[in-house]
């Protein structure tokens, strides 16, 4: 599974906000695309995830496996994202967060089994029932990874998902999702302005219109 | 698919709007639609050759001037004096189920406590006034309409406010107020100079909309109102009700005379806003007082000026409507006790057996005219995360426009395209009239927090396999409960305070509680008046009261929804 982006180029309005970018993101490697805020880097990741705003304008293509995700809706390119901040849905519980994303035709049982097991491995066993807003930054953050990777995703967009994390969480957390994504072999990219959080090769864009 | 929604809730009240005009200039030009005639000028001079025309302009202007000058200085006062103090939290919580009791509930229980038997003489007689029979006084109503003013200033203050509160979020007030406090302004001084100019223009259309609902209003001025002449939309639904075509089509004239008066007083008072803005523009800039000199008022008013403005407001309404409920749990309840002479539940047992269809009309409608406006303003809403941008200032005109027109100079043209229809009468038509009022406030009170949902949520759904249909149901509505359900009772509100609507459109045969409450206040049965009063009044507090709990007992153990940091 390779994540390749072609000649991709983003425009707001008559703008040329960034790109063109050519970028091929192999099984397992992790690929860092720094650059300053306001470098239209998290829109990068909107336009690959499919979630772009309609006022940006995108131009080259986006494949995955060689096959062209363009045109595709967002819930049929199953790319695992993650932000800055947990984002669990806080009217669930913590198991009905982690069941959203597994796919319509596994059953009850098995679904509650998937959700079980992967709350063991992350040493949050018996969580199901919890509140998200009761968990601690640290917990938070697995469980927003968890919930990414029992949808099954094919590839990773991390959108500065350290950032809100003190230090010493932030090695841990970093580690917990960089190990999963490798033992998967997710072909990931992470987007930042810190380069505490940069791995693998690293791809540095400019300031808007530089 | 979430593309019809704009085009759709557009068409649902502009294509009735615009017809309900057209529906109204023919007749006034004496072309009477489904009875013919030629165009003449006729109904124009048998408007100006109506008794006492004139006084009955002079007394729409009054009441509707005088109501809207009132409420939006009371909720700019309140406003500037509670700015950053807890005073606030106070006064909205004190304001907001004022919002929900319907202007002819206030009417009612006003007429009750003003009138010269009315509760306030009784509980002052005879040791304070010596009155040992009600007095002779033209009270309720009096010569003047004020205490038609007073009825909609207790309704429109509050409404105001609340506006006022939104748009004071928005231009985060309380630093600029704090920057010019360093500078050596007082608080109130410093909020007119620097939160107010920026503040109006935000609600304008608020502002707007009280102006042409007072100066047009009927069920409150057949209640408060004096009657020979009323205020001239009292006077144009009369003739617009008679049997006679040739008073038809003088009713039709004087409903376009009435657009005109409202569109004339808006212009006059935006020109107003521009001389106040002009005048004042040396004055905001001409610096602090010095600091050894007297303090001013403006330097002295605080949050107990607030109170002492904010508590009567809410004490008299309180006051009147706990009297029209005591008046039908009442016995008999003779000059001058102050309170009833027994209980009983006779009343409402009598009522209730006797025609329970008011009370059931006004749930279905409201229910009915309420879930179709939630369900057209979420679709036009959810359209525009789609679009990429949200509607403009253009659009928002538009859909105050039923708000800003006087519903006697469309409604009788609505009634007319609903005969045509065959449609008059029916409980739909009675429906989609109400949907005309309540699609503005229900579409305003949402688009606020829709907007504000962080567009992360939607992504996330949407990157963890969810449609657009999935992600709506379950992230978007459960996030939005809290605010859904709240537009939702704000639409129930309206509707249940809907009268011209639903005498128009019902052709009599869907009385509301409203309805019925207005044809009682001739009558005088106050233990009657209590018992529909009272419905009136807590149906739609009942709701609100729905609409908060409901979230709570739901989400009862998610601390970051009962919270309401669901929407941040």
């Amino acid at each position: 599974m390779t994540l390749a982006l072609e000649a991709v180029t983003l425009h707001l309005g008559t703008r040329r906000l960034l790109g063109p970018l050519s970028l091929a993101v192999a099984p397992g490697e992790t690929v860092t695309v720094m650059g300053p805020s306001g470098s239209g880097k998290s829109t990068l990741l909107d336009a690959v995830a499919g979630t772009l705003s309609p006022a940006f304008r995108l131009s080259g293509r986006v494949t995955l496996d060689g096959r062209n995700l363009g045109g595709l809706p967002p819930e049929r390119r199953r790319l695992g994202l993650l932000f800055q901040d947990p984002m669990l849905f806080p009217h669930l519980s913590v198991g009905g967060n982690l069941a959203f994303g597994i796919p319509r035709g596994v059953g009850r049982r098995a679904r509650r089994a998937r959700v079980a097991a992967a709350l063991a491995e992350a040493d949050l066993d018996g969580l199901e029932d919890r509140d998200p807003a009761t968990l601690s930054g640290g917990q938070a953050a697995r469980v927003a990874l968890l919930r990414v990777l029992l949808a099954e995703p094919r590839a990773l967009l991390l959108d500065e998902p350290f950032s809100r994390l003190d230090a010493d969480l932030r090695a841990r957390v970093r580690a917990f999702v960089f190990d999963h994504a490798a033992a998967r072999g997710l072909p990931t990219v992470l987007v930042t302005h810190d380069p505490d959080d940069a791995r693998g090769r690293i791809l540095t864009v400019a300031e808007a219109g530089a | 698919m979430t593309r019809v929604f704009p085009p759709l809730t557009l068409a649902v009240f502009l294509v009735p709007v615009l017809a309900g005009l057209a529906g109204t200039l023919l007749p006034a030009f004496g072309v009477l639609p489904g009875v013919g005639g030629t165009p003449s000028l006729e109904p124009w001079r048998d408007l100006g050759a109506a008794a006492g025309l004139g006084r009955s302009v002079a007394l729409s202007l009054g009441i509707g001037v005088g109501a809207a000058v009132l409420s939006l200085a009371l909720a700019l006062g309140i406003a500037a004096g509670a700015q950053g103090t807890r005073v606030m939290t106070a006064c909205r919580r004190a304001l907001a189920p004022l919002l929900a009791v319907p202007h002819v509930a206030v009417a009612l229980g006003l007429a009750f406590l003003l009138a010269p038997s009315g509760w306030l003489a009784r509980l002052a007689s005879p040791w304070a006034t010596g009155w040992t029979l009600p007095p002779d006084l033209p009270t309720v109503p009096d010569p003047f309409g004020l205490a038609a003013v007073l009825a909609l200033t207790l309704k429109e203050t509050p409404y105001l406010l609340l506006m006022l509160l939104a748009a004071l979020g928005a231009v985060q007030a309380d630093r600029s107020v704090a920057v010019a406090r360093a500078l050596g302004y007082g608080p109130v001084a410093a909020w007119v100079r620097v939160v107010l100019p920026r503040v109006y223009p935000l609600i304008r259309l608020p502002v707007y909309a009280v102006l042409a609902y007072s100066l047009s209003v009927v069920d409150v001025a057949l209640v408060l109102a004096p009657g020979t002449p009323g205020p001239l939309a009292v006077e144009v639904v009369r003739w617009l009700g008679d049997p006679d075509p040739a008073l038809r089509m003088q009713g039709a004239a004087g409903a376009v005379l009435q657009t005109g008066l409202v569109a004339g007083v808006l212009l006059v008072w935006r020109l107003g806003e521009a001389g106040v803005a002009r005048l004042s523009r040396s004055w905001v800039t001409a610096g602090p007082p010095t600091p050894t000199a007297t303090p001013t008022l403006g330097r002295r008013a605080g949050p107990g000026m607030v109170l002492a403005v904010a508590g009567p407001l809410v004490a008299l309404v309180a006051l009147a409507l706990v009297g029209m409920a005591l008046w039908s749990v009442a016995t008999a309840w003779f000059w001058p006790a102050p309170w009833p002479a027994g209980l009983t539940l006779d009343t409402w047992r009598r009522h209730l057996a006797a025609s329970p269809g008011p009370l059931w009309t006004t749930v279905t409608v409201g229910v009915a005219a309420t879930g179709l406006a939630v369900a057209l303003a979420l679709g036009s809403l959810e359209h525009e995360p789609a679009r990429g941008r949200p509607s403009g200032r253009g659009s928002l005109w538009l859909l105050y426009t039923p708000l800003l027109l006087p519903q006697v100079g469309f409604l009788f043209g609505v009634q007319i395209l609903a005969v045509f229809a065959g449609l008059d009468g029916t409980w739909g038509a009675v429906v989609w009239a109400h949907l005309l009022f309540v699609l503005p406030y229900v579409f305003l009170a949402l688009a606020d927090p829709h907007r504000r949902l962080d567009p992360r949520w939607r992504r996330t759904a949407r990157s963890l396999g969810a449609g657009p249909g999935r992600t709506f149901v379950r992230v978007v509505v459960p996030l939005l409960l809290r605010p859904i359900l709240f537009a939702a009772a704000i639409g129930f509100a309206v509707s249940v305070a809907q009268y011209l609507p639903t005498l128009f459109l019902g052709a009599g045969r869907h009385p509301t509680l409203t309805t019925e409450a207005v044809a009682l206040a001739a009558g005088g049965d106050r233990r009657l008046i209590g018992v529909r009063v009272f419905l009136q009044a807590a149906l739609p507090l009942l709701v609100f009261g729905l609409a908060l709990a409901l979230p709570r007992v739901l989400f009862r153990s998610r601390s970051a929804m009962a919270a309401g940091e669901g929407t941040v």
